[in-house]
C-alpha cells in the first residue's frame, strides 16, 4: 500500500537538520573542541584524583561529605553501599559514572540557574522557555547521542553534552518555580524597605527559593545518572559501559551487578542531595 | 501653620490599562460599579485629598474593597498611581525617578503587614536589621540598632529566633520593630493588627499607643474595624467604593455622620446597639440632697471641679441640677434653700437604652445624662467620653479604658458647662 503524501513531496526535514548541524559543526569546531579538551582534561584528571588513592580512603571521605550533608544514617548508609561496590570490583567503573554525573550536574546547574532566575522574574521569559523545555524533555535521550557526536567526538564529552541536555529541564524549572512561589507580601516588604532588584533577588527570592532549587537539583542528578547509563553506547564508559558489555555478550548476571550497582549509585547521590534541600528550608 | 508630612491631592488609581476612559467617567460622577461595567477597568481610588499633620495618627478605614490597601500603597508607590500627587514634606513624589525613589523609601517609609510579611529564612535580629541592611550599614551597627528596636517592643532575648517560633502576636512585634528599625518619619501600617485575635489585638493597640507617645512618628494605619479606628486615631478617613465619605476626629465621625453610609457604618459595625447607658455609665459620686443649702452645694462642687451638680431627695429620686455660678449668687443674696435654682431641663435615660440614642443626645448636651431607674432614681451619669470609651474598648465594662477616660472627659464635660 502506497502512504506517500497525495499532494507533494516529503517535506525534507531531516535534511534541514543535518544541514543545520553540519553547519554548526563545521562553524563552531574551534570552540567544540576547545570545550572537549578542557572538559575532557578535567573528567580524566578527577577519575585519576579519585583512583589513585586506596579506595577505602576515597570510602570515608565521601561518608563524610555524606555525614555532614545529611546525616549518620546516610553516613553509614553511604559507607555501606560503596563498600560493597569496592567488593564487586566495579570500583574503577563506579568513579568513572560518579564523576561524569558530577561534571554534567555542574554544568547543567551553571546554565539552569540563570535561566530559571529570569524566568523567575519574567513572565515573558518563562512563557518563551517552556516549550523548549518541553521539547527537552520530551525528545528520546537516545536522539541526544547523535548529533552529540560530530560536536565532541566519541567519548565521555558527547556522553556530557547528552547529559546535560537531558538533565537540565527539571533544574531550571524547578528554579522558575521556586522564585515564583516566594510569598507576594515577602516581595512586596522587600521592595517597602527600598530594595533594589538585585536585593530582592539575593536577600529574599533566591533564600526562599534555595529548597525548592535543591529539589530540582536533586532531579538533574537523578537524570544525570540514567543518561549516563544511556550514553555508554557512544563511550561513556564507567558503569553504564559494565551494563552495556553485558547486553553485547548476553550476560545477565553481570548485567544485573552492574544495574544494582547504578540503583545503589543513585540512592546515595539521592539522599545526600535531598537533605541539603531539606536543611536550607527548616 | 506648620506643613503637613504628608499631602494627598486628587489621588487617583485606576487597574487597567488604558486607564482613561475609567477617569472621565469617574469626573463625570459616575461611581466604580458602573465604571467597572462600562469600560471594565477597576476604579482603585478615586480623587482622594486630605492631609496628615506631623505626629498624628490618621486613620484610615472602611470595608474590604474600598480602596483602603491602594491607597496606602500609592503613598510608597508600591502602586503606583494614576493621576493625582503624593507630597511628603511637601515633595512631590509621584514624578520621582526609580533611584530616588527606592531613597525615599529607604528614608522616609517603615511599613508594617497584616500578616507580618516576616522573612521565614532570617532570625529575628536580622529580619528586624533588613531595613538597614538595604540601606547598606555594615553588619555590627545594624544588629545592635535592631537589638535596640527589638527591647522598644519587648521582644529582647529573641534574636536568634527564627519567625516561625514565634507567636502571632510576637511576629507583629517584630514588624513593628523592623519598621521602627530604619527610624522612619512615616510608619505605613496597613490592617497590622487584623490578623491577631481580639486579646492580643487590644494589647498590640495599647503598646503601639505608649509607643507613639515616645517615638512621635506620623502613622497611618488602615483598619476596617471602627473600634480600633476609634482607639487609635487623633483623625479618621472613612472610604467607600474608592472614595472618602468623611474626614474627621472620632467623635466628629460618631456624633455627626457625613451620610447615611457613615450612619450605617457607625451603627453596623460597632457596639452601639449592643452597649446600654447601665453598662458605660458612671456612678454618681457627688450629689446635692434637696435640703442642701447652697454653700454646701458649691462647696461640694469646688472640690470636683464642677459647674454643675445634680440634685436628688434623700431616697436617691432625682429632682434636677444646679448651676455653680447660680449657687454663688444664691449665697450673695442670703438664700438658705437651693430649690428655687433647680434646673429641671436634664436629660434622662432608662439603664436599657442602647447607646446609640445616647451619642444623639451627648452631642449638643452642655451637662451629663442622668440614667435613672423607673421610680425615678439616679442610678448614674454620663458624659461623651463614658461612650467613646466603652465603644474603643467594645466592652460595656471595660473599666480600664473608661476609668483613665473619666476623669479628664469629665472635666472637659464640665468645662464646657
Amino acid at each position: 500500500m502506497n502512504h506517500d503524501f497525495p499532494f507533494f513531496g516529503k517535506f525534507p526535514l531531516s535534511d534541514y537538520i543535518d544541514d543545520g548541524l553540519d553547519w554548526l559543526t563545521d562553524t563552531f569546531s574551534g570552540l567544540t573542541r576547545a570545550i572537549s579538551n578542557v572538559l575532557g582534561d578535567g573528567v580524566d584528571g578527577v577519575v585519576m584524583l579519585l583512583s589513585f588513592p586506596p579506595p577505602w580512603v576515597v570510602i570515608l571521605i565521601f561518608a563524610g561529605i555524606a555525614w555532614l550533608a545529611a546525616g549518620r544514617r546516610v553516613a553509614i548508609g553511604t559507607v555501606a553501599g560503596l563498600l560493597f561496590l569496592w567488593n564487586l570490583q566495579l570500583w574503577q567503573a563506579t568513579i568513572e559514572t560518579l564523576t561524569l554525573v558530577l561534571f554534567a550536574t555542574a554544568v547543567a546547574v551553571a546554565i539552569a540557574l540563570p535561566i530559571g532566575i529570569l524566568g523567575g522574574l519574567s513572565e515573558r521569559f518563562h512563557r518563551a522557555t517552556m516549550p523548549v523545555l518541553d521539547f527537552m524533555q520530551t525528545m528520546p535521550a537516545f536522539v541526544y547521542l547523535i548529533p552529540a557526536i560530530p560536536f565532541f567526538g566519541l567519548g565521555q564529552v558527547s556522553a556530557m553534552f547528552a547529559t546535560v541536555i537531558f538533565s537540565m529541564p527539571p533544574a531550571i524549572r524547578l528554579t522558575i518555580l521556586g522564585i515564583r512561589q516566594v510569598p507576594r507580601e515577602l516581595v512586596e516588604a522587600a521592595d517597602a524597605f527600598g530594595a533594589s532588584r538585585r536585593q530582592k533577588l539575593f536577600k529574599v527570592q533566591l533564600p526562599l527559593a534555595v529548597p525548592t532549587i535543591m529539589a530540582g537539583i536533586n532531579q538533574t542528578i537523578m537524570l544525570a545518572l540514567s543518561m549516563v547509563v544511556i550514553a555508554a553506547m557512544i563511550g561513556a564508559g564507567g558503569l553504564g559501559g559494565e551494563v552495556w558489555r553485558a547486553i553485547q555478550r548476553l550476560q545477565p548476571g553481570n548485567g544485573f551487578e552492574a544495574g544494582i550497582a547504578i540503583v545503589i549509585l543513585a540512592m546515595i547521590l539521592d539522599r545526600v542531595t535531598q537533605r541539603i534541600g531539606q536543611q536550607r528550608g527548616s | 501653620m506648620q506643613q503637613p508630612k504628608i499631602t494627598i491631592k486628587n489621588l487617583t488609581k485606576v487597574f487597567g490599562d488604558p486607564p482613561a476612559p475609567a477617569l472621565k467617567l469617574m469626573d463625570e460622577g459616575h461611581d466604580r460599579k458602573e465604571i467597572q461595567q462600562r469600560t471594565g477597568l477597576t476604579l482603585g481610588i478615586a480623587d482622594v485629598s486630605f492631609d496628615v499633620a506631623q505626629g498624628e495618627i490618621l486613620v484610615v478605614m472602611g470595608l474590604s474593597g474600598c480602596g483602603k490597601s491602594t491607597l496606602i500603597r500609592c503613598l510608597n508607590r508600591l502602586i503606583e498611581p494614576t493621576a493625582g500627587q503624593v507630597l511628603i514634606d511637601g515633595e512631590d513624589i509621584t514624578t520621582l525617578g526609580n533611584k530616588d525613589l527606592l531613597a525615599l523609601r529607604r528614608r522616609k517609609f517603615g511599613m508594617v503587614f497584616q500578616n507580618f510579611a516576616l522573612f521565614p529564612h532570617r532570625t529575628i535580629l536580622q529580619n528586624v536589621a533588613f531595613g538597614l541592611e538595604i540601606c547598606g550599614m555594615d553588619q555590627e551597627e545594624r544588629e545592635q540598632r535592631a537589638a535596640q528596636a527589638l527591647q522598644l517592643v519587648g521582644l529582647d532575648g529573641w534574636e536568634q529566633a527564627f519567625p516561625s517560633q514565634l507567636s502571632g502576636g510576637m511576629q507583629q512585634r517584630v514588624g513593628l520593630a523592623r519598621a521602627l528599625a530604619v527610624d522612619p518619619d512615616i510608619l505605613l501600617m496597613d490592617e497590622a493588627f487584623s490578623a491577631l485575635d481580639p486579646l492580643i489585638r487590644r494589647d498590640m493597640q495599647q503598646e503601639l499607643i505608649n509607643l507613639q507617645a515616645r517615638v512621635k512618628k506620623t502613622i497611618v494605619f488602615i483598619t476596617h474595624d471602627l473600634d480600633e479606628a476609634l482607639r487609635l486615631g487623633d483623625r479618621i478617613v472613612l472610604m467607600k467604593d474608592g472614595r472618602v465619605v468623611q474626614i474627621g476626629t472620632p467623635e466628629e465621625i460618631l456624633s455627626s455622620p457625613a451620610s447615611r453610609y457613615v450612619e450605617r457604618f457607625v451603627e453596623d459595625v460597632d457596639k452601639t446597639q449592643i452597649l446600654t447607658a447601665g453598662g458605660i455609665m458612671r456612678d454618681a459620686r457627688v450629689l446635692a440632697l434637696l435640703s442642701d443649702g447652697p454653700r454646701t452645694a458649691l462647696h461640694k462642687m469646688e472640690k470636683e471641679s464642677f459647674y454643675s451638680l445634680f440634685v436628688v431627695q434623700r431616697d436617691g429620686t432625682l429632682e434636677g441640677y444646679v448651676w455653680a455660678d447660680d449657687m454663688g449668687r444664691a449665697i450673695e443674696q442670703g438664700d438658705r434653700q437651693i430649690a428655687s435654682h433647680l434646673q429641671r431641663d436634664h436629660q434622662t435615660v432608662a439603664p436599657d437604652e442602647p447607646v446609640s440614642t445616647l451619642i444623639g443626645m451627648l452631642a449638643d448636651s452642655r451637662i451629663p445624662v442622668a440614667v435613672v431607674d423607673e421610680a425615678g432614681r439616679l442610678l448614674g451619669t454620663i458624659v461623651k467620653s463614658n461612650v467613646l470609651a466603652a465603644l474603643a474598648a467594645g466592652q460595656p465594662d471595660q473599666d480600664q479604658a473608661a476609668t483613665t477616660a473619666e476623669t479628664a472627659a469629665d472635666r472637659t464635660s464640665e468645662a464646657l458647662s
